[in-house]
């Protein structure tokens, strides 16, 4: 399909020049990793070794070329006796931790892959049973309820509701390990153990977007035509709901699917709080102590983990709503029978252009509480 | 309740097939109130078996909200008293359950936009098998498709399986209004209530929907309560007609006495608003044998298959004593306009070779249906879609050899109205602000002739000066139209494109704008293209008529050629497609549940 195939051209644009972007920011930092490296006291010659050891003795242009050609075949620092090797997807070589940047990120990504997906889950399962409840209840205490907590959620900031849940869940009630992690292949019980404070923690957060998305779009669904002739048909208001909630579906799918990428790239408030070792824990580390190749490391895999997202929840548009299938734009079939053929000028037969408000979702203006910047 | 009602209680004339039913559905004095405005004051209706009620009234006359109360679907903040009986039970006081349960068993209700009445995300298969569930009952898959086939198979669709299995956006307005029935008929309801069923199809649509909707009545034997405001399609259905006019019943009756011989003033003001073919025919050839004087400057397209150059000869060249339009080169001058849409898996001609020629103070009919590529012509005119031409003037300038910011200099010499009102004017915006928009835009314009400008347009379209100062909601959808048109003559246009002007108008409204366009026409002499979809409309305004099907012209002339002897195949179906209010009592023909004896058997008790 050609539409696919331009929207992943599209997205490999995107990653590379994210790409060049963080790099030039290595690159124009005022920090000299060589001069970490070169240890106390510096000579000039020492520093100029260590610079060619780096590899930053290149021009930026040659040196992002190195860094891109880097991931594909792997990279040698130094040469010799005491040469680096970084293996082939190589995203860089933190010099203080004497590790490749790829082996930090693999160690962590377990950590920030079991928070993001028990957190997507849940924010997505409660906000949206929350909107759709407060949307059939509409104006009733439930509903009023929702909102006002949505309105806290959305405005919180994550470290004073993780540490609330600390000290209430943990310190308090003492019903959870206040934080640190444990593999899921050791003991999933003690893994779930500790993950659920960090999944709570960001659901409610993130949460509150599902619910005011879903009970302000369900209020809308439930007052179109299509509602209206079920019900006259004598359909239960339950059948109803469901009705409305698939119509939701596609931008559901696009916001879940903004979440999950955002949420793998690392939470960095959360994962610190809790005492959790993932992505966003190996930033914060690095941005303290200055470690440029691990800054701009999870960088790249976090905005490469958001793009992919991206393309999916675009990939999967056309089978949430046929009209969109068609063509990408706006979409009415050219059918023959009948006299009432479509055209794009004229009035429409399939109805409000599916891109449209009802399915536009106010994305822009908001920003995922909780994730690496 | 005005004293014109007559025959509440009687009902319909002796009817000689009756067999002594009860009333199917009887509402006695219903009011409706919403947070204490009178919606309904004391309506009185009754549905038989085997018949269509017409209930006949313009936007805001409650005959929507009768439906909604009667169904038990009025919004909550509404007070619903008196009393609704269908088949002698209480509808009133029920519970939301109880009602929910009636409108399963016992009604189906048919809404006006059949586009938006199924959810786009369903197949219409499986709407079908919810509400098979729900009205009839059917659990299993394969019995609900069986079901679903018959249903859709009842209302007259040729492939029952591909439109089971389409979603809505797949299938025309005429085809969706068809399952929406389909849909209405499953439970085998008694009662049919259709809230404007055919007034968002083309016309040719709309016949067969009512032809459909006559052929269930008369071969099920149920009742239809019919709502609409357009006294052609009562005129060819109905057989009884309640009138209603903000809220009050003004008459009663059979359709013979209300259309044949109308008592309440009200009736006679919706009758005469509509747009009628005989009467406008008769003015326009009154009006082309003067034009003969005036010079015709319309030249049938040379391509044009049926209306041949004969025409456009005998019509330019046989009169040498012009007057002297004909010395005015036309306004608009088109010759082979196409455009062309590209579409996955190859292009789509939404206009193929369509040109005409328009002079000073003539106003064009653009007519087809949806599709035809009417409003594409109007926006390839003025550069809005990319169009290709072999000639293109405006005002002898051809557009498309100018430099970009010369070329909105001619264009701004086109105004253009479009069809709703209330999505084209800014609603947070006051009216004089929305009319003074293309001043303001053309620049260079003085604050004190501005104002007089403004006063000037609203002066054009009969609406007092002090209106600037109000916002589009405080204003009726006629006075909004009447904006939008003030709006268009603002920078005194040379042409002016309107697009359905009057299709989201009652037939009263529709019948000032248009008077009102007319006005402002003569006064002011500027040319128009006038878009509709309506044949009547056309005929009662335009000069000279141009036919679209599927993006060409299949019939070009003037007004009295083209509509009083049409030589297309497809002018003469639009034509006999006009829903006309007399058509049935000039031809004699009785009520269509008359003519066949209605079977019992259909009627589940």
């Amino acid at each position: 399909m050609i539409p696919a195939l331009q929207r992943a051209a599209r997205s490999v644009v995107v990653l590379l020049m994210v790409m060049t972007l963080t790099f030039a920011i290595f690159y124009l930092a005022p920090i000299d990793p060589a001069l970490q490296m070169c240890g106390k006291p510096c000579s000039p010659e020492d520093l100029e070794a260590a610079r060619g050891f780096m590899g930053f003795d290149q021009p930026w242009f040659a040196q992002l070329g190195t860094f891109l050609v880097a991931i594909f075949t792997g990279r040698t620092f130094g040469s010799a006796e005491v040469a680096v090797q970084c293996a082939a997807p190589c995203l860089g070589y933190s010099f203080q931790l004497h590790q490749s940047v790829t082996e930090l990120i693999g160690d962590r990504f377990p950590v920030t892959f079991s928070i993001a997906l028990g957190a997507v889950a849940l924010q997505a399962l409660f906000g949206i049973a929350a909107g759709a409840l407060a949307a059939r209840r509409q104006g009733g205490i439930l509903d009023r309820t929702v909102t006002g907590v949505s309105v806290v959620a959305a405005s919180a900031p994550a470290f004073v509701v993780g540490l609330l849940a600390v000290v209430v869940f943990a310190l308090q009630l003492d019903l959870l390990p206040s934080g640190g992690y444990e593999p899921f292949i050791e003991s999933p019980l003690q893994w779930a153990r500790h993950l659920v404070l960090p999944w709570i923690t960001l659901a409610f957060l993130n949460g509150a977007v599902y619910a005011r998305l879903v009970r302000s779009s369900m209020i809308e669904q439930l007052g179109l035509d299509y509602a209206r002739t079920a019900r006259a048909a004598g359909l239960p208001e339950r059948r109803i709901d469901r009705y409305a909630l698939r119509n939701l579906a596609l931008p559901l799918t696009t916001l879940i699917a903004l979440d999950i990428g955002a949420l793998l790239g690392g939470t960095v408030i959360t994962e610190r709080i809790f005492g959790l070792p993932g992505l966003g824990a190996l930033l914060l580390d690095a941005t303290s102590t200055a470690d440029l190749p691990v800054i701009v490391g999870t960088t790249l895999v976090g905005s490469l983990l958001i793009v992919l997202a991206n393309l999916c929840a675009d990939l999967a548009r056309p089978l949430l709503d046929r009209r969109l299938a068609a063509t990408g734009r706006r979409t009415t079939t050219l059918s023959d029978h009948g006299t009432g053929e479509p055209d794009p000028s004229d009035s429409d037969p399939s109805g409000p252009d599916p891109t449209s408000s009802t399915h536009s979702i106010p994305r822009p203006s908001r920003t995922t509480q909780e994730t690496s910047p | 309740m005005s004293d014109s009602t007559r025959a509440t209680d009687a009902g319909p004339a002796q009817d000689p097939g009756s067999t002594g039913d009860p009333d199917l559905l009887a509402l006695r004095n219903l009011r409706v109130t919403i947070a204490g405005r009178p919606i309904l004051k004391g309506l009185d209706l009754t549905v038989r078996a085997g018949r269509i009620t017409a209930l006949v009234g313009e936007s805001g006359s409650g005959k929507s909200m009768t439906a909604l109360a009667t169904i038990g679907l009025a919004p909550a903040s509404a007070q619903v008293t008196g009393s609704a009986r269908l088949r002698g039970e209480e509808l009133l006081g029920r519970s939301p359950q109880q009602m929910r349960r009636t409108r399963a068993g016992g009604l189906g209700m048919i809404f006006q936009e059949p586009g938006q009445s199924l959810s786009p995300v369903m197949k219409v298969s499986a709407v079908f098998r919810d509400v098979l569930g729900v009205r009839e009952n059917i659990r299993s898959r394969p019995r609900a498709a069986q079901r679903t086939r018959d249903l859709l198979a009842s209302v007259g669709l040729p492939d029952p399986d591909r439109t089971a299995s389409s979603y809505p956006h797949e299938l025309s307005g005429g085809e969706l209004q068809r399952v929406v029935i389909a849909l209405a008929l499953s439970g085998d309801p008694a009662l049919l209530i259709a809230d404007e069923p055919t007034t968002a199809l083309d016309v040719t649509v709309q016949r067969g929907v009512l032809d459909l909707l006559t052929r269930i009545v008369r071969e099920r034997g149920i009742g239809v309560l019919l709502i609409t405001h357009d006294m052609g399609v009562v005129g060819e259905i109905a057989d009884d007609v309640v009138v209603l006019q903000g809220g009050e019943v003004r008459e009663t009756g059979t359709v013979q006495q209300v259309l044949g011989a109308p008592t309440a003033p009200y009736t006679q003001t919706l009758l005469s608003a509509v747009p009628r073919l005989l009467p406008s025919l008769e003015r326009a050839s009154a009006r082309s044998s003067a034009e003969q004087k005036d010079g015709a400057s319309t030249r049938g397209d040379d391509d044009t298959a049926a209306r041949g150059d004969d025409d456009a000869a005998t019509q330019g060249e046989s009169d040498p004593s012009r007057g002297t339009a004909a010395s005015e080169p036309p306004v608009v001058r088109v010759e082979g306009l196409s455009v062309r849409y590209d579409r996955r898996g190859g292009s789509h001609l939404a206009l193929d070779d369509v040109g005409f020629e328009i002079g000073r103070g003539q106003i064009h009919g653009l007519v087809g249906e949806s599709g035809s590529g009417k409003s594409t012509w109007g926006k390839a005119l003025v550069g809005l879609v990319p169009a290709q031409a072999r000639v293109l003037e405006l005002d002898g300038t051809d557009p498309r050899s100018l430099s970009p910011a010369a070329r909105r200099g001619v264009y701004a010499r086109a105004g253009l109205v479009f069809q709703d009102p209330a999505s084209s004017l800014n609603p947070r915006r006051t009216v004089g602000w929305s009319i003074s928009e293309p001043l303001h835009l053309a620049g260079g314009v003085g604050r004190a002739d501005v104002d007089r400008r403004v006063h000037h347009a609203l002066e054009q379209v009969r609406l007092p000066a002090s209106y600037t100062q109000r916002l589009p909601h405080e204003l009726s959808g006629g006075q909004r139209q009447r904006v939008s048109i003030a709006r268009a003559l603002i920078l005194q246009p040379s042409l002016l494109i309107a697009d359905e002007p009057t299709s989201a108008l009652d037939v009263t409204v529709q019948a000032h704008v248009i008077e009102v366009l007319r006005e402002a026409i003569e006064e002011a002499r500027f040319a128009c293209v006038f878009i509709s979809h309506d044949l009547a409309v056309v005929g009662s305004l335009a000069d000279h008529v141009t036919v679209l099907r599927r993006g060409r012209a299949v019939e070009q002339g003037t007004v009295h050629q083209v509509l009083g002897s049409p030589r297309h195949e497809y002018t003469r179906a639009l034509l006999e497609s006009v829903p006309d209010p007399s058509r049935r009592l000039r031809e004699g023909q009785r009520p269509a549940c008359e003519s066949v004896g209605r079977p019992e058997a259909t009627m589940r008790g």
